[in-house]
């Protein structure tokens, strides 16, 4: 049943914007494919006690999370008749205003996508162990939780 | 017996280490073990710290020699 194999998902650093532009070019020879749909989180300045987030340095425990990475890619398979799904996560240090995650799935048509990307977000936030380390200003931080 | 315990994120800073080896007297659960770890570390919410075995999340188990046991606070991914 399990055909698919495990793929890649950390990337050192931040996620460059060229990487989505080069996913979705390389998805044009695939004409079965109506729709893509396309999540991407941004490190956002929050404000805390007057402090302000400068960047997360994401650690993981790698082994888990590429695990659990794939599982839950295998139950998106299942629930939902999509054509690929693809993620990726970064690791370390990812300034304010870069991108940390890249979450892209295609299906013939566009609620399938919608709802199979919403699902793999979902799943990743609340099942893989990653961890985020949120650095103020003045080099103090505290830790992400995710809501 | 020995496991090797894995500590991540705030419950690294706490324990000024990422791992270590651990020897064991008698049968534990992995709840206990997580009990035992978290008592000697300053960390606020302990309930919210899950506790994985060989990277399945399961605190029922009892753990057996050469486990690899890992202290997970709360996940921030994405």
């Amino acid at each position: 049943m399990d055909k698919r194999k495990p793929k890649k998902v950390f990337v050192q650093g931040a996620i460059p914007p060229e990487k989505i532009a080069t996913s979705v070019a390389n998805h044009q020879s695939k004409t079965d494919i109506g729709a893509h749909s396309i999540f991407l989180g941004q490190i956002r300045a929050d404000e805390v006690d007057g402090k302000t987030v400068t960047a997360i340095d994401y650690t993981a425990y790698e082994e888990m999370a590429e695990k659990v990475f794939h599982e839950i890619r295998e139950a998106t398979f299942v629930k939902f008749d999509i054509t690929c799904a693809h993620v990726y996560h970064s690791l370390g240090k990812v300034n304010v205003g870069e991108l940390c995650l890249f979450v892209f799935t295609s299906s013939a048509h566009r609620r399938i996508a919608i709802e199979a990307t919403n699902f793999l977000v979902e799943e990743i936030k609340a099942k893989v162990p990653v961890f985020g380390k949120e650095i103020f200003e003045d080099e103090t931080h505290q830790w992400k939780v995710n809501k | 017996m020995t496991v090797t315990i894995k500590y991540f994120g705030l419950v690294a800073e706490a324990a000024e280490k990422f791992e270590e080896i651990l020897e064991l007297n008698g049968a534990l659960t992995a709840s206990e073990l997580k009990t035992q770890c978290l008592n000697s570390l300053n960390i606020a919410d302990k309930d919210s710290v899950q506790i994985a075995v060989n990277q399945n999340l399961d605190d029922k188990i009892t753990l057996k020699d050469g486990d690899e046991v890992a202290l997970l606070p709360p996940f921030a991914g994405g």
